[in-house]
Parts: structure tokens; C-alpha cells; sequence
């Protein structure tokens, strides 16, 4: 009796420490949406004033642009997906990552070769555990993104984009190197603190809505250099603009999946709390009451065994 | 002063500043080109590095080093975008 009261107040030194650990990430992870979000937020204005650049662009510029035109053949598509560098995010990385292999999936039924562009630790970890390439991947930026981390990425994968393009079935074409011929990207997306969701996107080429404005209202500006020279520098920095967008997102839902998952692990870890502290008691109180019974029963034995005499 | 000159300094990871101006000093890869009030719609490439000067109503002017930026003008007012943009340190001119 006494070791199983024993055994049981270890059990509740373990359960709270653990809780101590996850109601602290969680704390951690509540201060980090709210960052997150800030972060998302002061990220919009450009991103807007660049789509609207583009499009004001894209109706003026001829649109031959190799990060424009859908390749005729396409052998290659790299995808890049973005999971975090530490777990205990509940099913967060698990979703970016099925979400990336229904994509594969489907880009291989199409007769495309998929090549991985990883981010974070946990899709690194996925992939080499199971013996899978990966083209390139970045770790260690996964909480706190920065715009220089997301050019890294966006340069590398505009090299292999461009690299694919001189790309023939058997040959990797005259540059020698296997590039790719379209570009994906899965990330995920926060919709709110409760909600988010894992999705694939086309990143490239890239498909630039030539919006009908009347007539009238569209500004007819000049360009400066020409209007085709300024698409060319501006198409890699909306591809990155992309790119960090899609960080800022997965970061915040980063951190939402792991408030999450800690909150219902200290949740959980309360209830286990209160179960073995009431087992702990009446395994207590057993003991005690055998002790007693064992004691007034031993006496009585030996009064009737004195009375007897 | 009637005629101002609305202005947005952008990065990429947040707004820099917003405001009334007077006018806006900017290097684009084919010349400097200073915008008044009612300039007519123009997107230009910025030099690679440049400054931007924005120079205020009461004869103040805000200095930014700017990188990978590009200017766009249209009936809103002047737009600097910018992979990164920050405050020059006080010059001479």
C-alpha cells in the first residue's frame, strides 16, 4: 500500500513539471502569434503596392517574360514547402506535409518529376527519414522569418526556374543543369487563431490578372527604364514578396497550432493532476485505515488472549 | 501650403513613413527625377544603391538609404517601395 502511494506521488511530481514546460510554450506561443500577426500586418502595404505596380505593368508590357509564360513541356516541378524547425505544434507540420505529398502526388500523375525546396527542420527531418531528396532546404528561421530569408529561398528558386528552361527530356540542355519547370509552394495559411489551413499554390510561372479598368481610369504612365526592363526586375521581387508572405503565414500559424496543442496539453495535464491526487488520497486513507484495523485487531487479540488466562 | 504631395516610404517588412510633402528627390537607373504635387503617373526602377530625399513643408527633409527599391506615382501621391529602406544618417548638402 504505502509503495503505491509512493509510485503515485512520483506520477504527479512528472505530470507537473509537464505541465509546467507546456503551459509555458503556450504563454510563449500566445506572445509569438500576436508578433506574428503585427509582423503580417506592417508586410501588407507593400505587398499591395506591388500587385498593384504589376498590374499596372502587366497591361503595358509585352508579356514574354520567361516567369510568365507556362513552359510547353514540363518535366520538372519543384515544390517548396514550409513546416517548422521544433515540433509540439500538434498537427501543424503533419498537414503542410500531407498537403505536399497529395501535390506530388497529383504532380506525378500528370508525368511530372516533383523536386523538394524544403523549409524548416521537421519537413528536412520527414524526408530524410524516409530516404528522400531533397533539392535545397533552410532551416533555423522558421518562428521569426526575415525578408533576406525569404530572397535566399526566392533566388535559389528562380535559378532552377530559369536554369529548366533550356531543359530537353534526356539533356539538362546547355547550361548543365537540371532546372525545374514550374514552381509550387505549400504553406500555411492563418485564417484566424482557431483556423488554419495547409494549401498548395502555383508560384510559377506566374499568372498576372490583366484587370479591365475602364478606360478612363487607368493612369497612363510612363516608365522609367522602359516598361519590359521594369517588368523583369519586378517579377523576382513579387515572386520573394510571395515567398515572405507565405513565411509570415506559416510562422503565425506556427505558433497558433503550438498555443494549441499546449493549451490542451496543460488542460490535460490538470485533469491528470486531480485523478491521481484523489487516487493518491484514498489509496492513503486505505493504508491508514488497514493500519488501524490491523492495530485495534492485534489489541483485541491480545485482551481476549489476556482475559482468557 | 495648398499643393501637398502625399508620400509613402514602404519596405518590404513594414511602412516607414507616411506624410505630406512638398516634393520628393529619388534616383531611378535613368537620371535623378524630383516629383512635385500633380506629376503626371510614372513607375521608375531606383538605382542600386540610392537615397531618397522627401523634403517636408517647413523645410525639413527626411533622408532614406534605400535597396531594391522602385517609385511608383500616381493620382495617390508618390509610393516608394523598397527591399529596405532606412533613415541616412544626417549629411550635408
Amino acid at each position: 500500500m504505502a509503495g503505491q502511494v509512493q509510485a503515485l506521488r512520483r506520477r504527479i511530481r512528472t505530470v507537473r513539471s509537464t505541465k509546467k514546460i507546456a503551459k509555458a510554450q503556450e504563454l510563449v506561443a500566445t506572445s509569438r502569434i500576436a508578433k506574428a500577426q503585427e509582423r503580417v500586418a506592417a508586410s501588407k502595404p507593400y505587398a499591395e503596392a506591388i500587385t498593384e505596380v504589376l498590374t499596372a505593368l502587366a497591361s503595358n508590357a509585352s508579356i514574354d517574360n520567361p516567369l510568365l509564360v507556362p513552359r510547353e513541356r514540363v518535366r520538372r516541378a519543384g515544390v517548396l514547402l514550409i513546416t517548422s524547425d521544433r515540433g509540439l505544434a500538434g498537427a501543424y507540420n503533419a498537414n503542410a506535409i500531407r498537403t505536399a505529398e497529395q501535390l506530388i502526388q497529383r504532380l506525378k500523375a500528370d508525368g511530372k518529376d516533383a523536386v523538394l525546396y524544403v523549409v524548416g527542420r521537421k519537413g528536412v527531418g520527414y524526408y530524410r527519414f524516409r530516404n528522400r531528396p531533397i533539392e535545397t532546404s533552410w532551416t533555423g528561421f522558421s518562428e521569426r522569418p526575415s525578408f533576406s530569408d525569404a530572397k535566399k529561398i526566392g533566388d535559389a528558386l528562380l535559378e532552377a526556374f530559369i536554369a529548366g528552361a533550356d531543359d530537353t527530356d534526356s539533356h539538362y540542355g546547355p547550361d548543365g543543369i537540371q532546372g525545374v519547370d514550374e514552381l509550387h509552394i505549400v504553406s500555411t495559411q492563418f485564417k484566424s487563431l482557431m483556423t488554419q489551413s495547409a494549401e498548395a499554390h502555383f508560384l510559377a510561372p506566374m499568372q498576372v490578372e490583366e484587370r479591365e479598368v475602364e478606360a478612363g481610369l487607368r493612369p497612363a504612365y510612363e516608365f522609367e527604364p522602359d516598361a519590359d526592363e521594369l517588368l523583369d526586375a519586378l517579377l523576382p521581387k513579387y515572386l520573394n514578396t510571395r515567398i515572405y508572405a507565405a513565411l509570415l503565414s506559416s510562422a503565425a500559424s506556427e505558433s497558433a497550432s503550438r498555443r494549441r496543442a499546449m493549451k490542451s496539453a496543460s488542460d490535460n495535464a490538470d485533469d491528470l493532476l486531480k485523478r491521481y491526487t484523489r487516487e493518491m488520497n484514498s489509496a492513503r486513507q486505505a493504508a491508514i485505515t488497514q493500519e488501524i484495523s490491523e492495530i485495534v485487531g492485534g489489541a483485541n487479540a491480545l485482551a481476549a488472549a489476556g482475559s482468557d488466562v | 501650403m495648398a499643393n501637398q504631395l502625399p508620400v509613402k516610404v514602404v519596405a518590404v517588412e513594414e511602412r516607414i513613413w507616411s506624410g505630406e510633402a512638398e516634393m520628393v528627390v529619388a534616383r531611378t537607373t535613368e537620371g535623378e527625377i524630383g516629383v512635385l504635387p500633380g506629376h503626371s503617373p510614372l513607375l521608375g526602377l531606383l538605382k542600386e544603391p540610392s537615397q531618397v530625399r522627401v523634403k517636408l513643408a517647413g523645410g525639413e527633409q527626411l533622408t532614406y538609404d534605400v535597396s531594391g527599391g522602385f517609385l511608383s506615382i500616381d493620382a495617390d501621391g508618390v509610393t516608394v517601395l523598397a527591399e529596405s529602406a532606412t533613415p541616412a544618417t544626417p549629411e550635408s548638402h
